[in-house]
């Protein structure tokens, strides 16, 4: 943070009066001290946790059963592979609700009697699916739908990226929706005096005001989708949770759970960062009080 | 003048909100190059009004005629008829994902079907006129609020309409920024634009209307030259309605 003072000064060191010199130096000695104290107060609350737990009377053999190195060091290379495989399913996926669940809201907000089934339709699937939870819907989906014959034999992963496709765009399309509504009714209206139709004063104007405004409720559902990928492995795919599984099989140790968990919070840790990032920002623009 | 058509005819327009009357039977007449100036207390109908014109409320009764035609018929293509008029409102005309030139741009380009050079082209020859070519790349909330009033006027006469709608244009400014707008106003009527506006500026009435037009709850009651309004007002409500807004 810069002190306000420093920002707003157009004079040179030289001319500021003595007082404001002195404010200067006794602002510079309070920052010193907080962050000594912060410093200080983490590593005696980080001491305290870490003598609380290796103090209980289980934690040897905890240590052994879930942080053994020598294990997460075997199997590391194979849980590693099996991530690739939940990278590549979140990239489709991630792609696929983008679509269907600007689709979806779309459909939600179009008035006129005609399109009536349609919004029914949208607004019954946006009801089902955001209460199904996703294990069922991954069951119905990986094993009911190649069940029906009709469909080309394809890898598990593939039936598991719809079940995902299926699951979010509901939260996704009420997301986009809550944006769209949140744009000034005045913008609409602008647009259409400008002779701009309703499509595209949808696609130009609401939508792309809309997308800004829910930006970090958005980039949220990515960081929940991205660790939800491991659950494709109910479907037998060899994912790194998969891949742990048949880890924790050979060893009875539960260690390479905890090394793909790790790595499903590496992955998705810039992100959470971002999202964070992005509401502050959005906080501080909001309380300057734009037009926006 | 009496032998052209007007450029909008306004018959008998009635408009009410959940059963409150707001218009009761208004009939004017913009001809070409005019500019018609509503005055009235907040509440008289003028918004409103204006609201029918652009088709952005239908009418309960009566009819709208822009160069003959009833646009008030719902058999009329509502998107056309607005591509024909432009309409500035009091607030949040521009959009604050677009910078100033796609701001003024885009009308031209998604509905005229003009190529983005050419709409470009016209574009920043306006924000030259307007002082503010500097400004093109900028997004709306770095403008002024004069600023923002002006960019949304040059958006709404770059894809030259044939009439002018302009609510209470200098309603939401500060006082030091009313001037430039209203200045703005003047030079499009000396280029020959037809506008049909609502203020509460008077001076700015007097000086820049053809017509002035006074409504009192939904009711056209009195109509004229400036000089008759402003020197003569001869209903008692307009006499009393004048003596308000020039007393401070």
């Amino acid at each position: 943070m810069v002190p306000a003072s420093e920002g707003a000064s157009v004079k040179s060191e030289a001319d500021v009066s003595a007082i404001e010199l002195d404010r200067r130096a006794f602002r510079k000695k309070q920052s010193g001290r907080s962050v000594g104290i912060s410093l200080i107060s983490t590593v005696v609350l980080g001491v305290l946790v870490w003598l609380l737990v290796i103090n209980t009377p289980g934690w040897a053999l905890v240590q052994q059963t879930f942080f053994d190195p020598k294990i997460a060091a075997e199997f590391f290379p194979s849980i590693l592979l099996g991530l690739w495989l939940n990278i590549q399913i979140l990239f489709f996926a991630a792609i696929g609700v983008a679509i269907f669940a600007t689709l979806i809201a779309v459909i939600r907000t179009l008035r006129g009697p005609i399109f009536f089934p349609l919004r029914f339709l949208a607004a019954a699937y946006t009801d089902l699916f955001r209460g199904m939870p996703l294990i069922i819907v991954l069951y119905l989906v990986g094993f009911g739908l190649p069940a029906l014959g009709v469909f080309p034999r394809v890898a598990p992963e593939v039936w598991g990226t719809i079940a995902l496709i299926l699951t979010y765009s509901a939260y996704v399309a009420e997301v986009l929706r809550a944006g769209m509504e949140a744009v000034n009714p005045s913008q609409r209206l602008a647009a259409r005096s400008l002779g701009l139709s309703h499509a595209q004063t949808l696609r130009l104007v609401v939508l792309p005001q809309g997308v800004r405004k829910v930006t970090p409720a958005l980039v949220n559902d990515f960081v929940s989708m991205q660790k939800d990928v491991g659950l494709v492995s109910v479907l037998g795919a060899i994912d790194a949770v998969r891949a742990a599984q048949i880890a924790e099989a050979d060893t009875f140790n539960f260690t390479p759970y905890i090394v793909a968990g790790l790595l499903f919070v590496a992955i998705s840790w810039p992100l959470i960062r971002l999202t964070d990032w992005l509401s502050a920002r959005q906080q501080r623009r909001e309380q300057i009080g734009g037009t926006v | 003048m009496t032998d052209a058509q007007p450029v909008l005819k306004v018959d008998r327009v009635y408009k009410s909100f959940d059963g409150k009357p707001v218009l009761r039977g208004i009939d004017l007449e913009v001809f070409q190059h005019q500019v018609v100036v509503v005055i009235g207390a907040s509440g008289s109908g003028k918004s409103t009004l204006l609201k029918t014109v652009n088709l952005l409320e239908q009418v309960d009764d009566g009819q709208i005629f822009l160069k003959g035609e009833d646009i008030s018929n719902p058999r009329v293509n509502v998107d056309k008829t607005r591509g024909r008029i432009g309409v500035v409102f009091q607030q949040f005309n521009l959009f604050p994902h677009l910078n100033v030139l796609d701001n003024v741009t885009l009308a031209n380009r998604k509905v005229h079907g003009m190529s983005r050079e050419e709409s470009e082209k016209i574009g920043l020859e306006w924000l030259d006129r307007i002082g503010l070519r500097d400004k093109t790349k900028d997004f709306p909330d770095r403008l002024s609020g004069g600023q923002q009033q002006r960019v949304a006027i040059v958006r709404a006469i770059t894809s030259n309409p044939e009439l002018l709608l302009l609510d209470e244009i200098t309603s939401a400014l500060d006082p030091m920024l009313v001037g430039e707008v209203l200045d703005l106003v003047t030079d499009l009527k000396a280029g020959g634009s037809t506008i049909l506006m609502t203020t509460h500026e008077m001076q700015f009435a007097r000086r820049v209307a053809d017509q002035v037009i006074f409504l009192k709850d939904g009711v056209l009651l009195e109509q004229g030259s400036p000089e008759q309004i402003f020197e003569h007002p001869q209903h008692p409500e307009l006499q009393d309605y004048l003596s308000r807004v020039t007393t401070y």
